[in-house]
C-alpha cells in the first residue's frame, strides 16, 4: 500500500465522504442526505447516484437468513414433476445440471452450477458474514476483498430467470405431459421476491457504515 | 454550458469498486478507452484506481464480435431434440418460439422471443453503435445513448432463458423410450453467446459517451 499512499490522496478521511462521483458519466457531486424513499439521480445521464438506506443493518442481516433457508429449500426439493402414461420424472437443480453434464452440454452444466449455485450461494454467505460483523459494529475478517469480490460477482446470479425458464418449461410440456408443481418451484419464487428487495440494496454502504481499521 | 464538473477535470478518481472518491496525484492518463495503466491502488480497497476501464473499445469489440460469431452457430443449429416413440424433432430457438405460440402462450411465446432474439440484437446493435460513436467523440444524442448502455446492461442476462427451458426440459423429459429430450449443440452456443455479450457491456465504459471533444452539453 506504499505506492497508493504515494500517489493518491484519500479525500474521504477529510471530508468525510462528502463526494460522490457518477459511475456513468464522471460527475461529480457532493453528498446530500436523502429523504426516505428519494432515489439521487445524476443530472448529466440520468443514472442512479445514491438511494435512501431504508434497511437497517439487523433488517437486511434477517432478509439475508430468510433467503438462505428458502435457497436451501429451493436446492433440496424438486421443482417440478412430470407424468406420462402413469411414470413420473421429478429434478432438482443439481439433478439438472448432472442430467446436461451427462448429455455432453458439460458448458451449460457450469453455467447453471455457477450462475444458480455457486454464485448466489456465495453471495448470501458473504452478505451474512458481513452483516454478522456490522451488525457489532465491527468490520469482518477479509472485509475489502470480501466487499470486492461481492461487487465482482453481482451481474453472475441467475436465479430470477430460472424460475422464469421453469414457468416456460412448465407451459412447453403441459401440452404433452401431466405437469405437478413441487415445493422447489414454490421456493424458487419466494426467493426471487426477496432477491427483488435486495436489488435496491448496495451493499457498498457498509464502507460507510462500519469504522475504518486503525492502522 | 452546463458547470456540471466531471472527476477528470478536478483530477479525481472514482474507485469502481468501493467508490471512494480519490485525488489523482499520478496525474495524466489518457481518456481514449484503451489508455495506459499505471498502479495506483485504491487506499480504502486495494483495487487499482482507474479513470477508465482498461482497454474498452479493444476489449468490448473483441467479446462483441466473438459472441456474434457464436451467435449465428446458436440460432441455425437446434437447440434441443424431442424424441418420441414415432417422431424425432429438433428444435431451434425460432421454432421452440413458434411452438409456444401455436400452442396458444402468446405471451410466454413474445417473452421468450423477447429474452432469445431481441435481447441478444438489441446488444449487437447498441454496443456496436455505443463503440462507434464513442470513438468518434460524436455527441450525438449523449442521454439517450447512456440511457441505452443501462438498458442493455440490466436486460442482458435474461437471454439465459432458453438455456434453463432446455436444461429443465431435458432433465425432466426422461421416459425411456415414450418421450426423450436431449440438448443439441445450438444450446452450448447460445450460452456462450450470452456470456461473451455480457462480458462486452461489462467491458464497455460507459464514460467514454461523455469524453467526447466538447464533453459539456
Ligand atoms: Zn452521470
Ligand atoms: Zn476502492
Amino acid at each position: 500500500m506504499a505506492t497508493a499512499a504515494r500517489n493518491t490522496d484519500c479525500l474521504h478521511a477529510r471530508s468525510s465522504d462528502a463526494l460522490l462521483i457518477c459511475e456513468h458519466c464522471d460527475t461529480v457531486y457532493r453528498r446530500r442526505p436523502l429523504a426516505r424513499g428519494e432515489v439521487a439521480r445524476c443530472v448529466r445521464c440520468g443514472a442512479e447516484l445514491d438511494r435512501h438506506r431504508a434497511l437497517s443493518v439487523n433488517a437486511l442481516l434477517a432478509l439475508i437468513l430468510t433467503a438462505m433457508i428458502v435457497f436451501l429449500q429451493a436446492n433440496i426439493w424438486p421443482i417440478f414433476t412430470l407424468g406420462l402414461s402413469g411414470q413420473f420424472s421429478a429434478t432438482t437443480l443439481w439433478g439438472m445440471i448432472v442430467t446436461m453434464w451427462e448429455q455432453g452440454a458439460q458448458v451449460v452444466a457450469v453455467l447453471a452450477a455457477a450462475t444458480l449455485f455457486f454464485f448466489p450461494m456465495t453471495k448470501m454467505l458473504v452478505m451474512g458474514w458481513l452483516l454478522w460483523f456490522a451488525r457489532m459494529g465491527r468490520r469482518a475478517p477479509g472485509f475489502a476483498p470480501l466487499m470486492v469480490a461481492l461487487h465482482r460477482i453481482g451481474p453472475w446470479t441467475m436465479s430470477e430467470v430460472f424460475v422464469l425458464g421453469a414457468l416456460v418449461a412448465i407451459v412447453k410440456a403441459h401440452t404433452y405431459f401431466e405437469v405437478v408443481a413441487d415445493p422447489g418451484i414454490y421456493a424458487y419464487g419466494a426467493l426471487t421476491l426477496l432477491i427483488t428487495i435486495f436489488a435496491g440494496v448496495d451493499m457498498r454502504q457498509l464502507w460507510e457504515q462500519t469504522p475504518e481499521p486503525k492502522p | 454550458m452546463s458547470t456540471l464538473p466531471r472527476a477528470v477535470d478536478l483530477g479525481l478518481i472514482g474507485c469502481r469498486m468501493c467508490g471512494l472518491v480519490c485525488r489523482n496525484v499520478a496525474g495524466n492518463m489518457q481518456l481514449d478507452g484503451d489508455g495506459v495503466d499505471d498502479a495506483m491502488a485504491c487506499p480504502r480497497c486495494g483495487s487499482t484506481l482507474r479513470r477508465r476501464k482498461t482497454n474498452s473499445y479493444a476489449r468490448t469489440w473483441a467479446l462483441l464480435i466473438a459472441g456474434f460469431i457464436l451467435y449465428i452457430p446458436a440460432n441455425v443449429l437446434p437447440i434441443m431434440r424431442t424424441a418420441s416413440l414415432n417422431d424425432v424433432d429438433d428444435n431451434t430457438i425460432i421454432s421452440g418460439v413458434v411452438e409456444l405460440w401455436t400452442n396458444g402462450s402468446a405471451d410466454l411465446a413474445i417473452i421468450v422471443f423477447l429474452a432469445s432474439i431481441v435481447v441478444p440484437m438489441l446488444k449487437f446493435l447498441s454496443l456496436g453503435m455505443l463503440l462507434v460513436t464513442s470513438q468518434r467523440g460524436s455527441d450525438w444524442a449523449r442521454l439517450q445513448r447512456a440511457r441505452l448502455y443501462r438498458l442493455v446492461e440490466f436486460i442482458g442476462y435474461w437471454s439465459m432463458l432458453d438455456v434453463f427451458v432446455v436444461a429443465l426440459l431435458t432433465a425432466l423429459v426422461r421416459f425411456n423410450v415414450l418421450s426423450r429430450v436431449e440438448p443439441l449443440p445450438g444450446v452450448i452456443f447460445f450460452g456462450l453467446t450470452v456470456v461473451l455479450t455480457m462480458l462486452a457491456s461489462m467491458s464497455f465504459d460507459p464514460r467514454l459517451i461523455w469524453d467526447g471533444r466538447n464533453t459539456d452539453d
